[in-house]
């Protein structure tokens, strides 16, 4: 099994006519993945490389019989776009574009929260999703991961996420779910909400997690691993020695006021008994010591 | 982005909150012409994108024009907080009879905004959330909703601020959270908001932190953007379009990722090395973005070795070692450079690098290797970094 996308998943991709939409849809496509439509009202009946094209999400959707939306559109347009999808009653939206400001996906968080609380959010500003052999929805390199399990990844960093993908894939180690939750201020979807599933998912054995500083997310994560975890986490935090008051790259990755530091969360994981490596192959032996004892 | 003070207050008064009256002057002489202006008695403020201002001495008041220029003298060129004072702010002095504390900002946990009040201003928040938690009124605020005005007296009850100011305090912060909202703001905090003797409610301070993610639908801020405070390997960085920070040590690191780049810092740091910088050049690494970065780390004098740390996701192996070859081509470096490619094809890209490798283009196989060899070329004793 795997948590939220699998083989029988329909995907719409909102913005499947730019360049990336369509570079990624495709790709996305080659993986596997049930690539059904793309939605653009000015080019609504054609379709890009045999994939019919919509006017909206709701059409797509009713045609295709697609659940779940990834959205390429540029950042103005994206609340937009991501309400369009909800509205269409679809079950994920996927959004991987960056840049979109703070209080935008705040607004759209809360919306969506009140008015479609079935609706799950991943992003934006993340790489996606990845149910290795089965279905993957984003920018993450398909090839890097090795289908089958035991191991669930929640991370909230993109390269490092491919990095550990391929740590694993090197040790011959399988994964259910990659999930790349994002770095921005307002993540759609949290850690706690993929611990939840991937606790709950039988072939999900073990979790690895990748946090940065920033926010307090790490520290939830932790709470929530003493709590309801019974499965064995391997974690990663990035930024140890960030300077206080910078921003690195990602809206979220920024110390302030002395909160949000790398060794708070770090000692936050250990205390709930998770395993903390100082490193990215550090976390990645870490699992293959988990997993060999599984 | 971070405004200085003034623009803060400037911003303000464009949303009919009480501001004092002042100037902007980055001279003694336009100090002295904008107190003759204003009127005396005035208060002489440094502009920096830092707190502790007041501690460091850049807060002064000025009774007569003597004054003015001392102080405008003594502030400019000030050090606080490793931020050189270039810029004053001259206003009217206000008669301060309370001081109070307010502030909007995200509560990234609850996904909400926070509006942060207190009768106990002037001082750090922090201190007043150390020593009485209970002082400061928080207030969660749906972004659907927004505050209204019932809110906002219930919020002023709570964090009792005296009858007499708790109207005005109200419509105030009504406007104020106004500002953040349109302004697409991270943070903005006024302390202290002030209680005149006269029983006038005045922002008397400003702290304004803007989303840049937002300058899509806020073509001004392009000035604010322009008056941030960079050094000059930032700014040049900035002006290439790199994600950039100056760091205080001697390796140079170029990354694909945020994270990726992050993580180089802090393995660079760990094997016993100090980094220059944190440079993320994204997801692909194409040639020139790969030029960009070399120029930008090669222009530090501090930087004696440069680590860069590729892992292939979608783009591919050979064509970041191409790009990695070609950079080296048209920039003249001056350190030796430590490379790791990983990923996707990496074994391709190896492949094409090895006719290139000297002493001054290395491979390593793992980002360890590849920051210990780093650090080693950076040279051993590189403890004091940067003066």
């Amino acid at each position: 099994m795997s948590i939220f996308v699998d083989e029988r998943t329909r995907v719409v991709y909102q913005g499947l006519t730019g360049s990336q939409g369509r570079y990624y849809g495709l790709l996305n496509r080659d993986y596997g993945t049930q690539v059904v439509a793309g939605t653009n009202p000015r080019k609504a009946g054609t379709d890009v490389d045999g994939v019919p094209v919509f006017a909206t999400v709701a059409e797509a959707s009713a045609a295709t019989g697609a659940t779940v939306s990834c959205v390429f559109i540029p950042a103005p347009g994206v609340p937009e776009a991501i309400l369009e999808a909800a509205e269409a009653q679809m079950e994920l939206v996927v959004v991987i574009t960056e840049g979109v400001p703070a209080h935008d996906e705040a607004l759209v968080f809360n919306k969506l929260r009140r008015d479609h609380p079935g609706v799950r959010l991943l992003g934006p500003n993340c790489p996606g999703i990845i149910s290795p052999g089965k279905c993957n929805i984003g920018i993450t390199a398909g090839h890097i991961a090795l289908p089958g399990g035991p191991v669930g990844i929640v991370s909230r960093s993109g390269t490092l996420t491919y990095q550990a993908l391929y740590e694993l894939k090197q040790q011959q180690i399988g994964v259910t779910t990659c999930v790349g939750i994002g770095g921005d201020p307002v993540p759609g979807t949290t850690f706690v909400d993929c611990l939840a599933a991937f606790e709950a998912d039988p072939e999900t054995r073990a979790v690895m997690m990748i946090g940065e500083i920033g926010g307090s997310a790490e520290e939830e994560a932790a709470e929530f691993i003493a709590d309801h975890m019974t499965k064995p986490v391997a974690a990663y935090v990035a930024g140890v020695t960030a300077p206080p008051g910078k921003k690195m790259g990602h809206a979220g990755a920024i110390v302030s006021g002395g909160k949000g530091t790398a060794a708070a969360k770090m000692e936050a994981l250990t205390e709930a008994g998770a395993r903390v490596g100082q490193n990215p192959t550090e976390a990645g032996q870490l699992m293959v010591e988990i997993v060999a004892s599984l | 982005m971070d405004l200085f003070e003034h623009q803060g207050k400037e911003l303000f008064a464009r949303y009919g909150l009480p501001v004092p009256v002042g100037e902007a002057a980055f001279s003694a002489d336009e100090a002295v012409a904008a107190a003759q202006r204003l009127g005396l008695p005035v208060v002489v403020k440094a502009q920096v994108h830092t707190g502790g201002r007041g501690k460091a001495g850049g807060v002064k008041l000025a009774a007569d024009i003597d004054e003015v220029r001392r102080h405008a003298e003594g502030i400019l060129g000030l050090d606080i907080s490793g931020h050189t004072v270039r810029r004053l702010w001259i206003e009217q002095a206000s008669d301060i009879a309370e001081e109070y504390y307010a502030s909007f900002t995200l509560d990234r946990s609850a996904r909400q905004h926070l509006g942060m009040l207190s009768a106990e201003g002037g001082v750090e928040i922090e201190a007043v959330a150390a020593r009485a938690p209970e002082a400061i009124a928080r207030i969660h605020i749906d972004p659907v909703d927004g505050l209204s005005a019932e809110q906002c007296r219930h919020w002023v009850r709570a964090a009792r601020i005296p009858g007499a100011a708790a109207d005005s305090v109200a419509d105030v912060l009504a406007a104020l959270y106004r500002v953040y909202v349109d302004a697409d703001a991270d943070l903005v905090e006024v302390n202290p908001l002030i209680v005149t003797s006269g029983g006038e409610v005045v922002l008397l301070d400003s702290k304004v932190t803007l989303d840049a993610n937002s300058t899509f639908r806020h073509h001004d801020y392009a000035a604010y953007d322009a008056t941030q405070t960079r050094d000059e390997r930032e700014q040049a960085a900035h002006a290439k379009g790199l994600q950039y920070v100056g760091l205080d040590g001697s390796v140079g690191v170029i990354a694909n990722g945020a994270g990726l780049a992050m993580s180089t810092v802090d393995v660079v740091n760990q094997v016993g090395g100090r980094p220059a910088n944190f440079l993320d050049i994204g997801g692909g690494a194409n040639a020139e973005v790969m030029a960009g970065a070399l120029e930008v780390i090669n222009n530090d004098p501090a930087v004696r070795a440069i680590l860069i740390n590729i892992f292939g996701g979608i783009t591919r192996g050979e064509e970041i070692a191409v790009g990695i070859v070609e950079a080296t081509g048209r920039v003249d470096i001056d350190s030796p450079i430590v490379i790791r490619l990983d990923g996707t094809n990496a074994a391709e890209g190896r492949e094409l690098l090895e006719p290139h490798l000297s002493d001054a283009l290395m491979m390593e196989p793992t980002m360890l290797d590849a920051a210990r060899r780093a650090v080693d070329l950076a040279g051993a004793g590189d403890g004091a970094g940067r003066s």
